[in-house]
């Protein structure tokens, strides 16, 4: 069962930092699909530079909770503010926010009929109005981060899961965002792209971007995060600094959890 | 680790050369087995198939080929020359009505000598698609070298007969010309931006061309149109405004907003519930009495109008079904990036659901470019509405097939064509872009 775990490259904890500056305030955030009570009374302050890893059976709301950061799903009741703006139905607003928050899809969600390049340049040059060769230089930049630069100008379904994973990490990056919204990156991956993936967010990481991350990795989880989110049911039962959370979780369903996906 | 069981165990002692495949699996005997004979039911169908084609095929070539006449002044006078030259009571295809009612068929009543006008508007046409269809001019090379050859042809008959230069000395020419020398010199795709404002100026320069009453142009009254130029401005009308109207619906009826939606589903629902020869005498009668006495309203813009809303229904219905297919995933990936609505259906969602619609869509196209036949039924006199008058002539009284074969036969070219892009289209696309 060890096996499960996929243990990424080691972290250079001391470029990790939290500022005490607020990046994303939920304040009882509450969400209804029509009938059904899916997220309730959340409450959570992420600061700059912070990487949270949100964990939680599946259908307990943590898609929906990141969906709602950027306005992809709208909420009912409680506020959502991120770098300082509040979402309310104003598009403007929604504009705002999205132009500062990245997210990365499970099912890497790439434009198939456009090249790897245009793929990354797209946003920069339509919404931050940057003109194409600069958009070019940069999403070549960031390409080579993620350690593809020689896929530019193939189209995506040329590139494997965990290669088009990292373009589609690289594509966020290319608006320059203050957050990066992770919805289980690497779970439609097979084992061995996880790593590649994983050690492209631990490079985000350490660079001090601000990331909000649903996933079931736990060795990532303990290497980078700085909190740990438990959620069941549409409500954070638990969240704690790592180490703190694996060895120690206080509520039952928690332990439950942690037992089933650490498989002892 | 257990040593492995010895039968287990194996090296390989030789290394093989490469070998040519057996005789049998390759070649025109391979082709034959795999495309022709690969089953007893296959088998079956192919000897059908090439029976009947035996007993067909060469009735139907003496029909239309070596027992034909082409020229002669009535359906009586055909039948005396099968007679004469072909034996007692052998009968083929009278093309001679053809040849005598082409111009008809092609111009309806448009005057003669204002003919060279819808002729540079189809060339036009054709230059102004070009650059919607493809990425470079060259096809334009072949379309105005193919229509100069067809000219030349036309001139060495006519020095033949004696009637000197004539055919080569028409505006048509100069422009064909003049077309040839601008797409060799500028036909490259860094000048395909040009070339599409031509494009987009098209529907005005036509107008003018055909129905005139600027410029120095005559006016030539609707009345007068007809043959296969009624159909192309009909059909052509129709298909280039009907794809970004009925876009616009299909986006309408997706959209979030309740009055826009509502408003394309009933457009929708109650165009396609209607036949179009109802929406065609609507245009022809009905919409007199809704119009303020003496308002001068153009019957063929009436049926343009009709033809391009019933067509934009069924597009709308072939592009929503693109818009279906795409995975949640794209539309969130657009909306997440910060895209407008706007910039996410041109630059995202549009160009994958249209892919995807191509067979609907051509499909859409062919179906109206024939429906153009039903303004028969009205009184406009398209080909086949030409077909009336040409039967009650008391030369031509008792033809039939001919008439027919022949405006079937151009419409097929027409409809081949656009499959034949839209396959073209198709492999492009999926070249581009592996999934
Ligand atoms: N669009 C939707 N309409 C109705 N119910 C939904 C919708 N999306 C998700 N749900 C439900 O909301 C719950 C939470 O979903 P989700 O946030 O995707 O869970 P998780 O990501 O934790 O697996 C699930 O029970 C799911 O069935
Ligand atoms: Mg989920």
């Amino acid at each position: 069962m060890d096996d499960a775990i996929v243990e990424p490259r080691p972290v250079d904890r001391t470029k990790l930092s939290v500022s005490d500056e607020l990046s994303i305030e939920i304040a009882n955030l509450n969400k209804w699909y029509g009938e059904f009570h899916v997220l309730k009374n959340i409450d959570l302050s992420v600061y700059k530079g912070e990487r949270i890893v949100i964990c939680g059976p599946s259908g307990s709301g943590k898609s929906t909770l990141i969906r709602c950061i950027n306005a992809l799903e709208e909420h009912q009741k409680g506020s959502i503010s991120v770098n300082g703006v509040t979402l309310t139905s104003d598009l403007k607003k929604v504009d705002e926010v999205r132009r500062e928050v990245g997210m990365v899809f499970q099912h890497f969600n790439l434009f198939p009929h456009l090249t790897i390049l245009e793929n990354c340049t797209l946003a920069p040059i339509w919404v931050r109005k940057m003109p194409k060769q600069e958009a070019e230089e940069l999403a070549m930049q960031l390409l080579t981060r993620v350690k593809i630069p020689e896929q530019a100008h193939k189209y995506p379904g040329q590139l494997s899961g965990g290669q088009q994973q990292r373009v589609a990490i690289a594509r966020a990056l290319c608006m320059r965002p203050k957050v990066m919204l992770f919805d289980e990156p690497t779970s439609a991956l097979d084992p061995e792209m996880i790593k590649e993936v994983l050690d492209t967010m631990i490079i985000l990481a350490e660079e001090g971007m601000t990331m909000l991350c649903v996933t079931h990795e736990m060795g990532f989880a303990r290497q980078v995060a700085n909190r740990v989110i438990f959620m069941d049911r549409g409500q954070i039962v638990e969240q704690n600094e790592p180490e703190e959370f694996f060895h120690n979780p206080r509520n039952d369903r928690t332990k439950l959890f942690l037992s089933q996906i650490l498989g002892h | 680790m257990a040593a492995a069981p010895p039968h287990v165990a194996y090296v390989a002692e030789r290394f093989y050369d490469d070998e040519a495949p057996p005789p049998s699996t390759v070649g025109f005997t391979a082709w034959l087995r795999e495309n022709l004979f690969s089953s007893p039911l296959n088998s079956a169908l192919t000897v059908i198939s090439v029976t009947l084609l035996a007993l067909y095929l060469p009735g139907l070539f003496q029909w239309a080929v070596t027992h034909s006449v082409w020229n002669a002044s009535s359906l009586r006078e055909c039948r005396a020359i099968m007679d004469a030259s072909f034996g007692e009571g052998v009968r083929g295809a009278c093309w001679a009505v053809i040849n005598e009612r082409f111009m008809q068929l092609i111009y309806g009543f448009y005057p003669s000598a204002l003919r060279w006008r819808p002729n540079i508007a189809f060339v036009l046409l054709l230059i102004a698609m070009i650059p919607v269809l493809f990425e470079t001019m060259r096809s334009l090379l072949w379309i105005a070298g193919g229509g100069l050859a067809i000219k030349a042809a036309t001139t060495v008959v006519s020095l033949a007969q004696g009637d000197g230069f004539g055919p080569l000395q028409s505006p048509t020419t100069y422009f064909m010309v003049g077309a040839l020398v601008l797409a060799y010199f500028f036909g490259g795709r860094e000048h395909r931006r040009k070339w599409l404002i031509l494009s987009a100026l098209f529907p005005v320069i036509a107008y003018f061309l055909l129905w005139g009453g600027a410029f120095g142009l005559d006016r030539v009254p609707s009345s007068r149109f007809g043959g296969f130029l009624l159909t192309m401005i009909i059909g052509v009308t129709g298909i280039a405004a009907s794809l970004p109207i009925g876009i616009a619906l299909a986006l309408g009826r997706r959209s979030d907003m309740v009055f826009i939606r509502s408003i394309s589903v009933m457009f929708i629902e109650f165009i396609r519930g209607v036949p179009l020869i109802t929406l065609l005498f609507v245009a022809s009668t009905l919409l007199n009495y809704f119009l303020p006495p003496g308002t001068e309203f153009d019957l063929i813009l009436r049926v343009l109008i009709m033809v391009t809303l019933f067509a934009s229904a069924y597009m709308a219905e072939v592009v929503r079904g693109g818009l279906a297919a795409l995975p949640k995933g794209q539309y969130e990936a657009a909306d997440a990036m910060g895209l407008t609505y706007w910039q996410s259906m041109r630059l995202i969602i549009l160009p994958q659901a249209l892919k995807i619609s191509i067979p609907g869509i051509v499909n859409t196209f062919i179906g109206l470019f024939k429906d153009t036949t039903l303004v028969a039924v009205i009184g406009l006199l398209d080909p086949l509405g030409l077909t009336n008058p040409i039967r009650a002539d008391s030369n031509w009284n008792g033809i039939v097939w001919e008439l027919y074969g022949f405006i079937g036969f151009v419409f097929f070219l027409f409809c081949w064509g656009m499959s034949q892009y839209s396959m073209f289209l198709e492999r492009k696309l999926r070249a581009g872009d592996r999934r």
